[in-house]
């Protein structure tokens, strides 16, 4: 398979505008700037398939097309570069190995909206990644692609690289927005969308890293060249990061529609040192775990990994081997959830903290004989009772957890301390 | 006498409040100015920020405690900041932690009292595929092992 995502990857000074242009870079951007119109950048896209690899999977022609061409405000796009799911670390490698792909890719969005001011909102943690993106960036209003009337055009651009400062939440767009617009990150009620009223109530499209550093491959090879890859709904690669019990972690680029257990056993060289398989989470941290015997008919697209009774979302791989205690794991990522709530909706500011303080007696003592429905209890008063997405997230994984692996949730109770690593 | 910045970064807050299309979208850049020019975000200098940003210090104090990156209170000159969560906990990101604890002598969220490190616990950090890791300051470590914690420790003056 060609890759699209990880083609510059690997290639010596990848992160440098002469490597990136050598290699045909901004080509797309030139293209776009000067010969297509608005309406038919989106229509290529549309074409293309290409859906925001962010975790939603929302068709991303589409979502520019609900950005309206006559407000008089301004337009924003912003890019979401807020990398915190558990076990992702996809967007990571694009941002520090081939920040101009990213640069390029942010651009061709905000032309296609018609938007003169592009923000690249990058997680705090990630100086190094900042670096980059902000050495990219003044590199590409030196050489003029970037800047006032881009190539003799009249049209007018400018990148602003923007700095988070450490919370899960803001990769969810509404919380994003809110912080890009100077205060906490608290997610906003939808509708209105941020298409309509986005950072400071004007029209913003906000797209993921991976979903943009897509289009200068789109713009060069064609949309057709792109939806001949993957399957009939899921179109095109996908990027995979691998993590956990696994021989070679890492990033993978993958047609979409990848057999999930052939990815695992033969790209990633299977679980190490003879140990067995336990479970996987397929999309991140924050989607439901799938038990080996699950993996089977599983391919690496939307449809098929949803079919199964989890998600795609992030295509962060967790590997667990026999010797990981399930409660654990489910306590460990409670944990995570309790500590990212931003705390505006009462079921999950609460339900969070009530479902960590119950997993943590069920794995060191002191649970009672109701704890697991309980559990599951506070999970389904939190799921679909929040304003943004965060709430289902946190619901999720102990749900799946307890529903996949209850004998040894029980086994704990009865035992009244940890039965897998004592 | 009141906190405030130096020319230079006074500079450097007017710059980059002109970078944005709205001087309240520049909070959390001045808010990192600020704590690199005073050490931490104390009251005085959350105080000073509003000032400047023409806001209530509620408002600022309430941006500032919200995200985990702005530290209230001093921190060490080295913040050693440990992976907890899931794909590093796979790994022995907790094997890490009390290792870090005995070799430094102090508890999560404690400085050394020499001021030298502060040892904190976090959330991932987006470098699941080279578990266990670590940040301090800026820079990520990873692949951890107890030799070469006790290398970094020994590097970190």
């Amino acid at each position: 398979m060609e890759k699209v995502l990880l083609r510059n990857i690997g290639v010596p000074a990848s992160h440098t505008l002469s490597t990136y242009q050598s290699r045909g870079g901004y080509a797309s951007w030139r293209k776009v700037v000067q010969t297509l119109k608005p309406e038919q950048l989106i229509e290529e896209v549309k074409a293309s398939g290409l859906r925001g690899r962010g975790g939603a999977g929302f068709p991303t022609g589409m979502k520019w097309s609900f950005v309206p061409k006559d407000s008089p405000k301004p337009k924003y796009l912003v890019c979401n570069a807020d990398e915190s799911e558990p076990g992702t670390f996809k967007d990571r490698l694009l941002i520090e190995q081939d920040p101009h792909g990213l640069v390029e890719g942010t651009m061709i969005a905000a032309f296609a909206i018609q938007s003169h001011t592009a923000f690249i909102y990058i997680r705090g943690e990630m100086a190094f990644g900042a670096t980059r993106l902000e050495q990219a960036v003044a590199e590409g209003y030196q050489a003029g692609l970037i800047g006032k009337n881009l190539f003799g055009t009249g049209y007018d651009l400018d990148v602003i690289v923007h700095r988070g400062a450490g919370a899960y939440i803001c990769g969810e767009e509404t919380a994003l927005l809110s912080s890009l617009e100077g205060g906490r990150g608290w997610p906003k009620v939808k509708p209105p969308f941020p298409a309509t009223h986005g950072l400071f109530g004007c029209p913003t499209v906000v797209n993921n890293v991976e979903t943009l550093a897509t289009l200068p491959w789109i713009l060069e090879r064609g949309a057709a060249a792109y939806s001949a890859m993957g399957t009939e709904k899921s179109k095109g690669t996908k990027l995979f990061s691998v993590s956990g019990h696994i021989a070679r972690p890492g990033v993978y680029e993958l047609e979409m529609g990848y057999p999930f257990k052939k990815f695992l056993d033969e790209d990633c060289g299977g679980v190490p040192n003879g140990k067995k398989l336990k479970g996987v989470i397929p999309g991140g941290g924050s989607m439901p775990v799938l038990k080996p015997e699950e993996l089977d008919k599983v391919n690496l697209d939307y449809e098929s990994v949803a079919a199964a009774g989890s998600l795609l979302g992030s295509g962060g791989v967790i590997v667990m081997d026999e010797t990981v205690c399930m409660v654990r794991a489910a306590l460990n990522l409670a944990r995570f959830f309790a500590h990212e709530s931003c705390g505006q909706c009462s079921p999950c500011r609460e339900g969070v903290h009530w479902m960590e303080k119950i997993l943590h007696r069920v794995e060191h003592g002191g649970a009672q004989s109701g704890d697991l429905d309980l559990i599951l209890n506070i999970a389904g008063n939190i799921a679909g009772n929040t304003i943004c997405p965060f709430g289902d997230a946190a619901a999720w994984p102990p749900g799946a957890f307890i529903r996949k692996y209850r004998d040894e949730f029980e086994a704990h109770i009865a035992a009244g301390k940890c039965t897998v690593r004592n | 006498m009141a906190l405030e910045f130096s020319p230079e970064t006074l500079k450097a807050f007017e710059a980059t409040v002109a970078r944005y299309p709205k001087k309240e979208a520049a909070m959390l850049p001045v808010l990192y100015l600020a704590q690199r020019e005073f050490g931490h975000l104390g009251p005085e200098a959350i105080e000073y920020v509003a000032k400047l940003m023409d806001q209530a210090p509620a408002r600022v104090h309430g941006v500032v405690s919200f995200y985990t990156m702005y530290n209230m209170k001093p921190i060490g000159r080295h913040h050693i900041q440990v992976c907890r969560t899931l794909p590093c906990a796979l790994h022995g990101a907790e094997e890490v932690t009390g290792f870090l604890k005995k070799k430094l002598g102090i508890d999560c969220g404690q400085t050394t009292p020499d001021g030298r490190f502060t040892l904190t616990e976090v959330e991932c950090l987006a470098s699941c595929g080279t578990a266990p890791m670590m940040q301090v300051n800026d820079d990520y470590y990873e692949n951890l092992t107890e030799e070469k914690i006790d290398q970094l420790l020994e590097a970190m003056k």
